[in-house]
């Protein structure tokens, strides 16, 4: 039984296509990720499976109803962390959470005591009738996890967990989620635009690019599509390095990129020194050199011929930047 | 049920938790009602009024209370959605129709508040209360004056995308609707014209109530305000919830 089915999902913004023939199915119990850079279409996927974009054609089911039709049901079966804060700053955080309960219509007395347990496992306890005005970032992301967990969802959706967070406070997070779906058995969907978070948190993960999944599996499967592990050369003689070592039998792909190369290999260290000494024979000069085992990073250029950086940030998310820099 | 008190439980919590908006928002009206009240009391002289013009402008400055309050209570959606809140609401397995009668309900209550305390401040002015029956209608009008703009500041909220419209609608649409409504003057004397425009504007009919009520005379008869104020909320309440159902985020 599949926790979310999709089938051939699609969203349209007028002649702009955000999410292109989506299909993918996910396990219960099963952590997902969707990957991708900025505007690749993740937020409007989960938008969409949440019930709060209508898809424009498609279908998807979330623990066994559909997102069209049985939008109550679906909405019961779900909680979600949006990409933005969704708190009420003005209210305590206990306040946030009986909010939260109220408007799932749990009982009073079960909902003081749900309350206070997830206040304790994302460690808010003593600071529960705080306003969230002076909470910090990763506080409030603890707190809006706990608010999501309340109503006891089959499936959780997070939605860039841990952007804009120091890197502690994103350990931290992982732990948690890490033990929600452990002892919960609760099954996570998250996106994401850090690789290292995709690797260390999701079973499985679908890489998304302009509305497509175009690769979907484990993390280590899909770095051994890579061929082992990646030599990274930086050169400005890119063409002529390309054709020189093209014809060594060790190498098992070669990938020309804007200012580098990747060269995908068996045992780099071994080889190194073979592809470096046919590059000084052509003289061809090589600015840098480095070997690393693949990463998510690599995944990505590798089946899209660009990188992730967050310098990719959309015009959009640096509008949404702005604005909250405006508001304090 | 429920739900309906649960979105208004939070908007009377922040209400009464910002004082300064609590306080910044009675300066107006006060202002108002010492610089007219004091400043015209000795000129203006209203054949049949014994409070004088003070008097007279007390229930139109307590519906300008109401009025700002209310229409920035349903506009406060759009901070809502600002900042996210709203989207949490959304998501939830409620009705958008529940949200936004708790939405209108919580606005309405603030804002009757508001106006009771210059109800209060005006009885320091001398304003006197003859009778509780009294006081009773003239809180019921400031209940529909806050519900019906309430539902309006929604209706308009639904539309905007962020506050920068917020100083159109304040000069184009709020101030007038204030201005025109015999708030500050009576309607009998004026000019056919402008007396049309007056009987148009529903917030008349919530002023010549709450001034029935207070003073216990008024120019309109205080059932023909009840009736047409109380279709307006109907109307407003109406067009509030279709156009909310329809908000994205």
């Amino acid at each position: 039984m599949y926790a979310i089915t999709v089938k051939d999902l699609v969203k349209k913004f007028g002649d702009f296509t955000a999410v292109d023939n989506l299909s993918f199915n996910i396990k219960r119990g099963e952590v997902f990720g969707l990957l991708g850079p900025n505007g690749a279409g993740k937020t409007t996927t989960i938008s969409m499976l949440s019930t709060m974009l209508k898809p424009t054609s498609g279908k998807a089911s979330v623990n066994g109803f559909d997102i069209r039709t049985n939008q109550d049901e679906v909405r019961k079966s779900i909680g979600i962390v949006f990409q933005d804060q969704s708190l009420d700053e003005e209210l305590t955080a206990y306040e946030n959470m009986d909010f939260h309960g109220r408007l799932y219509r749990i009982p009073k007395s079960i909902r003081q005591k749900k309350i206070m347990e997830l206040m304790k496992l994302v460690e808010l306890d003593d600071k529960k009738d705080n306003l969230v005005k002076i909470y910090s970032g990763g506080m409030r992301r603890r707190l809006e996890i706990a608010r999501g967990l309340l109503h006891e969802p089959e499936v959780l959706f997070l939605d860039e967990p841990t952007l804009g967070l120091d890197p502690q406070t994103r350990n931290h997070l992982w732990d948690y989620i890490e033990a929600l779906n452990k002892e919960k058995g609760i099954t996570i969907i998250l996106t994401t635009h850090y690789m290292d978070e995709a690797d260390k948190l999701c079973h499985r993960i679908g890489i998304v690019d302009r509305g497509k999944i175009i690769a979907m599996d484990t993390a280590e499967n899909l770095k051994n599509d890579i061929g082992g592990d990646v030599i990274t050369i930086v050169s400005s003689e890119r063409e002529e390095l390309y054709s020189a070592i093209r014809s060594l039998s060790e190498i098992k792909s070669v990938e020309i990129h804007d200012s580098s190369i990747t060269i995908g290999l068996q045992n780099a260290e071994k080889h190194v020194a073979q592809i470096v000494n046919t590059a000084s024979e052509k003289a061809i000069t090589i600015e840098s050199l480095f070997i690393h085992k693949p990463t998510l990073e690599d995944v990505f250029l590798h089946f899209t011929g660009r990188t992730i950086r967050e310098e990719e940030a959309s015009a959009k998310d640096k509008m949404r930047m702005m604005r909250k820099v405006r508001r304090r | 049920m429920d739900i309906v008190y649960t979105i208004w439980l939070r908007n009377v919590k922040r209400y009464l938790r910002s004082k300064s908006r609590l306080v910044g928002s009675l300066g107006m009206p006060l202002f108002l009602l010492l610089v007219l009240g004091f400043g015209l009391n000795s000129v203006v002289v209203l054949p049949g009024m014994d409070q004088g013009y003070i008097g007279f402008i007390m229930p139109g400055i307590i519906s300008m209370s109401v009025l700002f309050t209310s229409v920035f209570a349903g506009i406060q959606i759009i901070w809502d959605k600002q900042f996210g809140f709203l989207k949490e609401t959304l998501v939830a397995p409620v009705s958008r129709l529940e949200i936004m009668l708790g939405q209108t309900v919580g606005g309405a209550t603030t804002a009757v508040i508001q106006g009771l305390i210059i109800l209060v401040l005006s009885l320091f002015l001398g304003l006197e209360l003859s009778n509780a029956s009294g006081f009773i209608i003239a809180v019921l009008f400031m209940l529909l004056i806050g519900l019906s703009f309430t539902a309006f500041g929604i209706a308009i909220a639904s539309r905007m995308e962020d506050m920068h419209g917020f100083q159109l609608i304040m000069n184009f649409v709020i101030f007038p609707i204030f201005g025109l409504s015999g708030a500050l003057f009576p309607i009998d004397g004026l000019p056919e014209w402008i007396r049309s425009l007056t009987l148009l504007d529903p917030l008349t009919y919530g002023v010549e109530g709450i001034r029935y009520g207070l003073l216990g005379s008024s120019q309109i008869d205080p059932s023909i305000s009840f009736m047409i104020l109380s279709g307006f909320t109907m109307i407003m309440v109406v067009v509030g919830s279709y156009l909310f159902r329809k908000i994205s985020i």
